[in-house]
């Protein structure tokens, strides 16, 4: 009796404590920490997530994914590269100013060897200062989305890298770790306050940032608590510990939903999941057919297509939680259209015919490799389509393995036949084509290789005429659909979970942006 | 003066000895461990963005000499580590020596606080269950006990979490509040909420070990209670408390303390699981980690680390052996 009254008054006491506070705080979790507080060392999701609440980039995506000022507030095309004007009257946390000059320094830093930041600056030759707070990023040639893939390239005061020694990233061959893990200096709406690594870091409003009278964000202070385990992860948002949580399982959403004064949101994810069946090899390294390659069968492929029902996945395997599609590319990608994004349809009959009409009427037999910690229920989808494939008479092997096996395979093409997911962070089909259509594609693991589409690849790198150059992007996916190198199954859904008086609005790419976050 | 000191059957010589056993343990699992790792993935991938190209995988599996037989890589590591150099995580790019360091106090004070719980909750129900053997309530010990052993530690954590943490809200679900530094070394042991934290963690990990020295002691107690000098005591007319604890307990002790000895490596290395559930930031933890990430440093790292803790263990009690029990002096010649 005594233990519970005494327990008692801790909770009464720590509901004061808390309730003294008028300050807003948003408590939230997640399953990993950012990896570094570095800007240019790690293009990780969460860090990137994590080191935009500190840092800025020139240009920044909101809610909606549009691309919007941010560090820049305007921007202008012309064929040798793109001028950006510089905001003016920013400050760095610690005081410094904002010049054109920590652009130009951020960018070269960007292009170090040890960053790994190097593919989304690689078309800007050279960074020339037109004024203290106007840049032109000079290309190699015109390059019409340069802006779209700056949003994560997060500007660093060039005086204070200079003054703790981080100039570079941080490589592998260090001895120690560099000052810029565990310390920022952005200009960003929060500012680091303090940082354990996988326990917590807290950020405190940035009382001098330039947007705080032009964001409906009110959080004063955020603690972020990573926590590994899923299960633990809900138990902290039900028991009130914290206000929100990014990444609460997708089974668990519905109970979270029905439960009093937690709310949750979803919404279609940047990053489609798919098949690859290999048709660049003469013979399949795991199937019972020799001397040739079903999967060059156009048919083969089709029977494929139309014998797993994406329907039946979406509502048995991901509770409803997906997006059945026939494209890689999600809406808001530019390239998906409705009608691209119809998927193929499921149709048994016609899968056998075509198979019959291949010369596989007995099937035939093959290995699926399958990541089993990466997508949402990704093994399980991978046992539904051997259980779907088998109706045409294809006797799937099943590999389910973690990602750090997984993807190597592809990576050294020497996969079959294999699941991917592809999230596109330019959000523009570019970034499709080039990694996984493009003959020389480095996550090309099937071997495809279209002329007009490698050309497309190329000719939409320079194009800055834009109904031109959506026209194209538009030709390309025909000529995919057609030929269905690959077995589109869904775009995934975020669900993000949270307290009923805090609005977090949700977004496609899974980064928390606080500015948006408000506290009713 | 060093002669004597040398002599077959001497101190000196015997520790000798187990400390030449204790680095061949090492490097023996050292080298399994290391040759583990090739199975885990590739690490590669985890290090890069999606869109890094093919090249620049090719120039960080240069750099860190991922394509070199095992043997190299092994031979590379070992001499590494002979120079106290452990390298950097492929994770974080931290030295790895300093994250174990610095995560080390969150385990060694989680495996303190459930040894604690094991060893006097164990003790006092095991005297009790040996002594009223036949009563209801020792029956109902016994059986709950079973579920100490047979429950996975996951389940009782995320158990005990529903319980305290989410419904009675008594506690906090995970984490470790309440650090403060003293001296180099982060505790939460000197604050409230330091403790309210570490109450559910330090009562899972404990959980096993508590049911094991139960079922010890009152084994123990049983056969001691049956002994002439029990019945001599009692002839005597001590009274209960006095033979109980001053007599059966003391004599059930050296077996018990011997257990407990050998556990403490147990719980720390099996501290992993009770660490992911409960997100307490100890060394098991970040093993987890690095395992899903392939961060061989940290794992090559922490396994040595593991393997140290047991042989030093086994050294010590190996030495008490050696002071307690003249035959093992006498069967060393």
């Amino acid at each position: 009796m005594n233990f519970l009254k005494l327990a008692k008054l801790f909770s009464v006491a720590l509901i004061m404590a808390t309730a003294a506070n008028a300050e807003n705080v948003l408590r939230w979790t997640s399953q990993g920490d950012a990896l570094t507080m570095d800007p240019h060392s790690q293009n990780e999701s969460p860090t990137i997530a994590f080191n935009g609440q500190i840092y800025e980039a020139l240009v920044a995506r909101d809610i909606e994914m549009n691309l919007v000022p941010e560090l820049a507030e305007s921007w202008t095309a012309s064929p040798d590269g793109w001028t950006f004007k510089l905001r003016q009257g920013v400050t760095f946390h610690d005081g410094a100013d904002f010049t054109a000059e920590d652009v130009v320094f951020s960018f070269n830093r960007a292009l170090e060897e040890s960053s790994d930041y190097k593919e989304q600056v690689k078309t800007v030759a050279k960074v020339e200062v037109i004024d203290d707070f106007t840049i032109k990023l000079v290309t190699d040639g015109a390059n019409p989305i340069l802006p779209n893939t700056l949003t994560n390239v997060y500007i660093m005061d060039s005086g204070w890298a200079k003054a703790n020694g981080v100039e570079r990233p941080q490589d592998f061959a260090a001895e120690e770790e560099t000052f810029s893990v565990r310390n920022s200096n952005g200009t960003g709406p929060f500012m680091l306050t303090s940082r354990a690594p996988e326990e917590l870091s807290v950020l405190t409003r940035n009382p001098n940032w330039w947007g705080n009278s032009m964001f409906p964000g009110n959080v004063d202070r955020i603690e972020y608590r990573p926590i590994k385990n899923a299960a633990t992860r809900v138990a902290a948002l039900l028991s009130g510990e914290v206000d929100f949580v990014l990444d609460a399982p997708l089974q668990d959403l519905k109970r979270i939903e029905a439960t009093d004064g937690l709310t949750t949101k979803t919404v279609a994810q940047v990053r489609s999941i798919f098949f690859g069946m290999d048709q660049g090899v003469d013979e399949l390294r795991s199937s019972n057919i020799k001397g040739k390659n079903p999967f060059r069968d156009i048919r083969v492929r089709e029977a494929f297509n139309l014998a797993i029902d994406k329907d039946a996945i979406q509502r048995v395997v991901m509770d409803g939680l997906s997006f059945p599609t026939g494209i890689i590319t999600p809406p808001g990608v530019l390239g998906n259209t409705p009608e691209l994004d119809k998927q193929y349809g499921f149709d048994l009959g016609k899968a056998k015919n075509l198979m019959e009409q291949a010369g596989y009427a007995d099937g035939f037999e093959i290995q699926l490799d399958c990541p089993n910690n990466r997508y949402n229920n990704d093994e399980k989808i991978c046992q539904a389509a051997v259980a779907m494939l088998a109706k045409i008479g294809v006797k799937v092997n099943l590999d389910a393995i973690p990602k750090a096996q997984h993807f190597p395979k592809i990576q050294k093409r020497i996969s079959d036949f294999y699941m991917l997911g592809w999230g596109v962070s330019t959000l523009d089909s570019h970034y499709v084509f080039s990694y996984l259509f493009d003959g020389e594609g480095s996550w090309n693991g099937i071997g495809y290789n279209n002329a007009r589409v490698n050309e497309i690849t190329k000719l939409i790198e320079t194009e800055t005429d834009i109904p031109k150059r959506t026209a194209l992007i538009d030709e390309a996916w025909q000529i995919i659909k057609k030929e269905m190198p690959y077995l589109p199954i869904h775009h995934q859904v975020l669900g993000w979970s949270m307290k009923d008086n805090v609005d977090v609005p949700i977004a496609a790419d899974d980064h928390l942006r606080p500015r948006y976050v408000v506290f009713k | 003066m060093m002669a004597p000191l040398l002599l077959e059957g001497s101190m000196f010589y015997f520790i000798l000895n187990r400390l030449a056993q204790a680095l061949l343990v090492m490097a023996v699992v050292s080298a399994i461990s290391f040759s583990l790792f090739n199975f885990v993935g590739d690490p590669v991938n985890n290090m890069v963005g999606q869109d890094a190209t093919r090249e620049q995988r090719i120039e960080i599996r240069q750099q860190l000499g991922l394509d070199d037989p095992i043997l190299v890589q092994y031979q590379r590591f070992m001499l590494n580590v002979a120079q106290g150099d452990f390298g950097l995580s492929y994770r974080i790019k931290q030295p790895v020596s300093q994250l174990i360091l610095e995560r080390l106090p969150a385990t060694l004070e989680l495996v303190f606080a459930s040894a604690v719980i094991a060893v006097l909750i164990g003790i006092v129900l095991g005297v009790y269950t040996g002594i009223r053997r036949y009563s209801w309530v020792s029956k109902i010990i016994m059986s709950v006990s079973l579920i100490g052993v047979s429950l996975p530690t996951f389940i009782i954590g995320i158990g005990l979490i529903y319980l305290f943490a989410v419904h009675l809200r008594w506690l906090p679900s995970s984490g470790r509040a309440g650090v403060i530094e003293l001296g180099g070394w982060k505790t939460s042991l000197l604050t409230i909420d330091g403790w309210r934290s570490i109450i559910l963690p330090a009562v899972t990990l404990s959980l096993f070990q508590l049911t094991m020295i139960l079922r010890l002691v009152r084994a123990e107690m049983l056969e001691v209670m049956r002994s002439d000098y029990i019945k001599f005591a009692r002839a005597r007319g001590l009274a209960n408390r006095a033979i109980h604890f001053g007599h059966a307990l003391r004599n059930t002790l050296v077996p018990v303390i011997t257990i407990i000895g050998l556990n403490i490596g147990g719980l720390i290395a099996y501290s992993v699981i009770t660490e992911t559930v409960f997100q307490w930031p100890g060394t098991g933890l970040m093993f987890i980690q690095a395992v899903d990430f392939v961060d061989v440093p940290i794992m090559a790292a922490y396994l040595i680390f593991v393997a140290l803790l047991f042989v030093v263990i086994n050294l010590i009690v190996d030495i008490l052996y050696f002071v307690v029990d003249p035959r093992i002096r006498r069967g060393g010649s």
